[in-house]
């Protein structure tokens, strides 16, 4: 092993610079992938049939091709079709396409784990379908929903390491330049380590926490 | 109502492909107009280029100054990945790079880039593990397991020598080190300077002295095609540079010699 403390230390507040680029990019590319997903996830279960089909080919798209590969073709591809984007834009619009793909799924089991009855009761009490979709299904779904949408933000702090393929300064990039500054791979890499789970293992810990209090059996979560 | 539809998208399209016809017509005019020079770099390679202390420094780095200077306008330096990084000034990501890049017909064809004159010589070196011995010549690789660092002329040169056994190709240079010190490699083949400054970092590794793999390669600064006015700018800059000795001051700066 190669550990040197020395360049550990001069390493650190570096990379606590790129982890802040990587919460930042994660928390805004979650935000905006957490609306459009309740969106696909609400398409998901409509009853027009056009609005059904088109939010299950987008996530049918996203989910069967690696984020890496779309990233390239938002970063690399467009200019040619005239659409030049910076390298963050290309980041975060490509890790919150993805995510919307992945929360919709998650919408989507919740609203369907929210019991018929519910739906039937609120439709015979008088309501429309969207204000039984609005006060009733959402308001039991999101609850439902929490637990994996807190691992979702998991998964995105450490996908968004993709991002550093189009050289924005990360936490893994970062790293990386590092890396090459000091020609040492193991000790920069370290702290590389440390700060991601320091960011992710509060979040694993909060999640666990919301499964337990939502449902102490586990029933409910377990066919999220 | 369709039909006024699509002339209208056509027209659309027409005064789309004039704009992007006449942005892209003079590399000069369009740099000057903007205020700044943008300037691609994988800033992983030192000393032509390397992140200190996260900021870019580096031969390179002075070079593109220079550059800026003489066109009157502000330099962004700006960090890219080596792969990728030609796509990237293809489709216009950038003006120029500057990445220690060797001057090469099959680079000229592939991406449509005019190159600078030479400003640098360079050539391909071998590192190898402090004490192994086994290695005195370009032959010697024979047999053996060598990294280089993927789509350079390092992993040209490895492949044009004939009977390695496996080139093992790594996104950075320091990854090959990694591997030659944990003895999953034999030899590492880089840009003799980059091998001389790596080695300085980590004393576990050095260049064979007196190796090297193939001809001398010059180092260009490559722009597109159609930015080609560009270049008349830089080869002044390189040019005026070696006269006036700022050239060799540089090179002391950064290579020791």
């Amino acid at each position: 092993m190669d550990f040197q403390l020395a360049i550990f230390l001069e390493a650190f507040p570096l990379l606590l610079r790129g982890a802040w680029v990587t919460l930042y990019l994660s928390l805004i590319s979650t935000s905006i992938g957490m609306i459009l997903g309740l969106l696909v996830g609400v398409a998901r279960v409509s009853r027009l049939r056009g609005i059904r089909a088109t939010a299950t080919v987008y996530t049918e798209v996203i989910r069967g091709t690696p984020l890496l590969m779309q990233l390239i073709v938002l970063y690399y591809g467009l200019p040619s079709v005239g659409i030049n984007l910076e390298a963050v834009a290309a980041g975060i619009i490509g890790l919150s396409a993805n995510s919307a793909a992945y929360v919709g799924e998650i919408f989507r089991a919740g609203i369907q784990s929210v019991g018929r009855g519910q739906r039937e009761a609120a439709l015979a009490s008088g309501l429309r379908r969207l204000q039984t979709m609005r006060y009733i299904i959402l308001p039991q779904a999101f609850r439902l929903v929490l637990p994996p949408l807190t691992n979702e933000f998991v998964t995105m702090l450490k996908d968004s390491s993709l991002v550093s393929t189009l050289a924005i300064a990360e936490l893994l990039r970062t790293g990386r330049e590092i890396v090459a500054w000091k020609v040492n791979v193991f000790s920069p890499f370290a702290g590389v380590t440390l700060l991601y789970l320091a960011m992710t293992l509060p979040l694993t810990q909060l999640a666990r926490h919301l499964e337990r209090r939502i449902d102490p059996d586990r029933r409910l979560v377990a066919h999220l | 109502m369709q039909k006024r539809i699509a002339c209208g998208l056509g027209l659309m399209l027409l005064v789309g492909l004039a704009l992007a016809g006449w942005v892209e017509a003079g590399g000069v005019e369009r740099v000057k107009k903007a205020g700044v020079l943008k300037v691609g770099s994988d800033v992983t390679y030192p000393p032509f280029e390397v992140m200190q202390a996260g900021k870019p420094a580096g031969f390179d780095v002075d070079m593109a100054q220079e550059i800026a200077k003489a066109l009157g306008v502000k330099l962004e330096y700006t960090n890219t990945a080596w792969d990728g990084i030609f796509a990237a000034l293809k489709v216009g990501k950038f003006d120029m790079l500057l990445s220690g890049i060797s001057i090469t017909e099959e680079r000229k064809k592939s991406y449509d880039l005019v190159f600078s004159d030479p400003y640098f010589l360079s050539g391909q070196g071998v590192g190898v593990r402090v004490g192994d011995t086994r290695i005195k010549s370009a032959a010697d690789l024979r047999g053996k397991v060598v990294g280089v660092q993927i789509n350079t002329t390092g992993q040209a040169a490895a492949e044009k020598v004939g009977g390695i056994k496996e080139i093992k190709k790594y996104e950075q240079l320091p990854e090959a080190y990694a591997d030659l010190k944990a003895k999953r490699v034999d030899a590492v083949v880089a840009d003799y300077p980059v091998l001389v400054a790596n080695a300085k970092e980590d004393k576990k590794f050095a260049p064979v002295k007196g190796v090297q793999l193939g001809e001398p390669e010059k180092l260009g600064i490559p722009v597109r095609k159609e930015d080609a006015d560009l270049m008349t700018v830089v080869n002044q800059v390189i040019a005026d540079l070696k006269k006036s000795g700022r050239y060799d001051r540089m090179r002391k700066k950064w290579f020791g010699e």
